[in-house]
């Protein structure tokens, strides 16, 4: 099954989740006193989230940490510039269709 | 031609909605027809280098356009759109689906909404013609039909607006 980023964030508790680790690096216990389903559900969640490189893992002591790979979430924006930018060019496009058309009729 | 004119474009992944509103500097009627005729259309629909060309459009609620993107190599990509609503000059809706040269559909599609409205002239320029509002609102059951908008061909841009992030940042943390 493919992973990506929009698989990552299709999900509102992945969405917390990323909003929660994106301000400090937290253990799956720390995260999952924010949410009131299971700590497996919440342990789910992460590795799908590590499957989509959107978080990742780290050892300290006995603890494993997670943390929030900020580059990876400008793939989103990458992904929606180009959407936009397609509206862009269209709608300028129409700016000249429109101007034209008001010069013929006067 | 004015360029301080309104243009925005929001996704809400949550409702799977994109949100675009964009003003013109022309008056109801015009952009109106800009949206809703299509020889009209077919001049501005398409980002360049594609051009869009249709192959017939009853626009009437039951009525669809039938036309194709076509790339500068003559690739040809059908779409679907079926008018769903349509209230003149103020609002219409179709759905709208991939489809391959003979009008067969790819569905589920997306719903595409559209709402014009007059924008007052402004009180500064009591001479100047008032300006449009469009405002589209496009729901589409998957983030992955989108994707496929843009594997389209487009070739957009890649500046990279790190504003976004921040917005979708501070919208997720207000949840």
């Amino acid at each position: 099954m493919r992973r990506d980023i929009f698989q990552a964030i299709a999900d509102p508790t992945r969405r917390a989740i990323i909003t929660l680790i994106a301000l400090q690096a937290m253990t799956p216990n720390a995260i999952s006193d924010n949410f009131h389903t299971t700590r497996q559900s919440v342990s789910k969640h992460l590795r799908i989230l590590t499957e989509c490189e959107l978080v990742k893992q780290e050892q300290q002591g006995r603890e494993i940490y997670y943390s929030l790979q900020i580059q990876k979430m400008k793939e989103i924006d990458k992904w929606l510039d180009q959407f936009r930018k397609i509206w862009e060019t269209r709608f300028n496009q129409l700016d000249k269709v429109l101007s034209t058309i008001k010069k013929q009729k006067k | 031609m004015k360029n301080d004119l309104l243009f925005d474009f929001t996704v809400d992944k949550s409702t799977k909605k994109v949100f675009v509103n964009r003003e013109f500097d022309a008056d109801l009627s015009l952009v109106w027809d800009a949206f809703t005729k299509q020889e009209i259309l077919d001049q501005w629909w398409a980002p360049k280098p594609w051009e869009s060309k249709t192959k017939f459009m009853n626009f009437e609620v039951g009525g669809r356009r039938f036309y194709a993107m076509v790339s500068p190599e003559g690739q040809e990509r059908w779409s679907i759109q079926k008018y769903t609503s349509i209230s003149p000059k103020t609002n219409f809706k179709y759905l709208n689906a991939f489809a391959d040269k003979d009008e067969n559909p790819e569905l589920p599609g997306s719903d595409w909404d559209f709402n014009f409205s007059e924008q007052n002239a402004r009180p500064a320029d009591p001479f100047g013609r008032g300006t449009t509002k469009v405002s589209i609102t496009i729901y589409n059951e998957s983030l992955e039909r989108m994707e496929k908008l843009i594997e389209m061909g487009f070739q957009g841009g890649f500046t990279m607006t790190l504003n976004y992030l921040e917005d979708l940042l501070t919208a997720l943390s207000q949840k």
